[in-house]
């Protein structure tokens, strides 16, 4: 990757921001972790990756070394030096299929949406149970996942009064993004489906069911089937 | 050893240095919102990790300590009685079996800090003890908590009744009593202020909100604006970074900062200053002034100074007061 066409933002005392661009765009997002697959392994570096952008927060003091360079510019050129030769695998990232009962009780937007798209319930259902998404990025919230890839003929502007509790495992689209609510939170965004997988658990080893980079597809359950996977995951 | 809550306060949060590393999956790192006075108060105690300590807010709590230990409290200026005696902040007190300890008002600033000898020893989530109320992560305190406290050996049992070290720390390097202004970097979205704005944010008085906590700071006073609106998306966020909101109030983001956030990033305060407007309450006035990056890297740097060699200062005369083992 050139890393001269990245954009080295120094954004605080201990973080420096790569940025790939200022738009929501898969190749742009197929950037960030790639860089991140190549940066993980600098030390005293933390990488957060975003649509776009990488903010790498490092301790200033393993960082400082002699007064010749700023801790910014050792972070700077530690990183420019990895991004052009460490080469992460393309296509990295573990695929998850998620169970999703859509409409009714657990999607109680999805008649709203549909109607406002001038869609019947099935096509919206059918169009997003339809292609493969990718975590974007987590953020908001532990483990909610941004995904890109949302048909966008499915896309609807956020509510305009936003629920102060969503349940945990909505699935929801806000704009032309889709995401999940791993936990009962409050949200703008259309509810159109609910998982009863469990995204986020901050005792288990791997907390976040996913992971920025991962690959996500749907797949629709009727509301018996929600019922078994909930009621197995809390036995 | 535990600590029993006979009343809650207005918000007590078990604090330590925070949850560094989960960013990347939607955690932040919370933590001390006064980072030097919480650990100045586990330093008096001896404590020498990452222990937690009680932050409170504005009114502190009531607690019964169930064995006779040490204590210390910093932080904001607050009112402490242990039975009918008066206790002394910014220094080490001995509490025998039974006390019970209350915590009053704060006469100026927002959060005290009460340490406590081996440290607050609930479990740890993520590798910290901190509650972070934003991630759904521990809580507040409640009436009727029971919060166990790590063992730890103190050679020195000086009274059955309470007690304060003969020496204090002077509270002055480390609590802003002036108010001074805080400096302020320009953020990646500065640029794009109209002139009024710019003057306003530089120049003028903002006020902290009533409805400012643990996320952010918000802002009251001139509404500031961009030239034309900016359309962003979301990109990484930190404590300190000032966000410009549609409202045009400015908000600072503090310990429990989201990780991404989409709002124009018109400034990031100088990590130095984090405790200080950690430690205005809603209504108190807030000055920006401009700082560079090299300016708040180095005020950084003197008060880590500053601060290491005070906690070995601590040390080396709690060792001497026979209070921790040698």
């Amino acid at each position: 990757m050139p890393a001269d066409a990245i954009q080295f933002e120094p954004l605080a005392e201990d973080a420096l921001l790569l940025r790939f661009g200022d738009r929501i765009e898969p190749v742009l997002n197929d950037r960030v972790h790639a860089a991140v697959a190549a940066l993980r392994d600098l030390p005293s570096l933390e990488c957060v990756p975003a649509y776009a952008s990488v903010l790498l927060r490092f301790a200033p003091a393993a960082w400082q070394g002699d007064e010749a360079a700023s801790a910014h510019q050792r972070v700077e050129r530690a990183a420019r030096i990895a991004l052009e030769t460490r080469h992460a695998p393309a296509g990295a990232g573990r695929i998850h299929e998620i169970p999703v009962c859509y409409g009714g009780p657990h999607g109680p937007d999805l008649h709203e949406l549909a109607q406002h798209l001038g869609l019947s319930g099935t096509v919206v259902v059918a169009r997003h149970v339809g292609v493969d998404y990718r975590v974007a990025m987590l953020g908001f919230a532990p483990g909610f996942p941004y995904l890109l890839g949302l048909d966008p003929t499915l896309a609807m502007p956020r509510r305009r009064d936003p629920r102060t509790r969503v349940p945990a495992g909505s699935v929801a689209i806000g704009g032309a993004q889709t995401g999940i609510y791993p936990a009962e939170l409050p949200g703008g965004w259309h509810l159109i489906g609910r998982t009863p997988l469990r995204l986020f658990d901050a005792d288990a080893s791997e907390p976040s069911l996913l992971a920025a980079g991962d690959r996500v597809r749907f797949r629709a359950i009727d509301a018996e089937e929600f019922a078994d996977l909930d009621a197995a995951r809390h036995r | 050893m535990s600590v029993r809550v006979l009343k809650p306060g207005l918000l007590g949060t078990l604090q330590d240095r925070g949850r560094p590393g989960h960013a990347a999956i939607g955690v932040g790192r919370a933590g001390a919102m006064d980072l030097p006075a919480w650990r100045l108060a586990n330093a008096l105690v001896g404590n020498r990790g990452n222990e937690a300590a009680l932050e409170c807010t504005l009114l502190g709590p009531t607690l019964r300590f169930e064995r006779a230990t040490w204590i210390a409290i910093t932080g904001a200026p607050i009112a402490a009685r242990a039975g009918d005696t008066d206790l002394p902040t910014w220094t080490a007190c001995w509490l025998p079996a039974g006390s019970v300890l209350q915590l009053g008002r704060m006469a100026a600033g927002c959060r005290s800090y009460l340490a406590v000898r081996g440290g607050f020893d609930v479990a740890a989530v993520l590798g910290s003890r901190s509650s972070d109320l934003h991630a759904g992560l521990g809580r507040a305190l409640q009436t009727g908590d029971t919060l166990p406290v790590g063992n730890a050996a103190s050679s020195a049992a000086p009274a059955n009744h309470p007690h304060a070290l003969p020496w204090r720390l002077d509270p002055r390097p480390w609590f802003d009593f002036a108010q001074t202004p805080l400096m302020l970097l320009p953020g990646s979205h500065h640029a794009q202020l109209d002139e009024v704005s710019r003057q306003a944010l530089h120049t003028g008085t903002f006020r902290v909100a009533s409805d400012s906590n643990r996320t952010a700071s918000r802002l009251d006073g001139a509404r500031l604006q961009l030239c034309a609106p900016l359309e962003l998306i979301s990109e990484a966020t930190l404590p300190g970074t000032m966000q410009l909101p549609p409202s045009g109030q400015p908000i600072v983001l503090m310990a429990e900062a989201p990780v991404t956030g989409g709002y124009p990033r018109i400034g990031q305060l100088a990590a130095a200053d984090l405790p200080r407007l950690a430690q205005r309450r809603p209504g108190d006035p807030v000055c920006f002034r401009r700082g560079t990056l090299e300016q708040a890297a180095d005020r950084l740097r003197r008060r880590e100074h500053a601060l290491d060699a005070l906690y070995r200062q601590i040390a080396r005369r709690l060792q001497h007061d026979g209070l921790l083992p040698a």
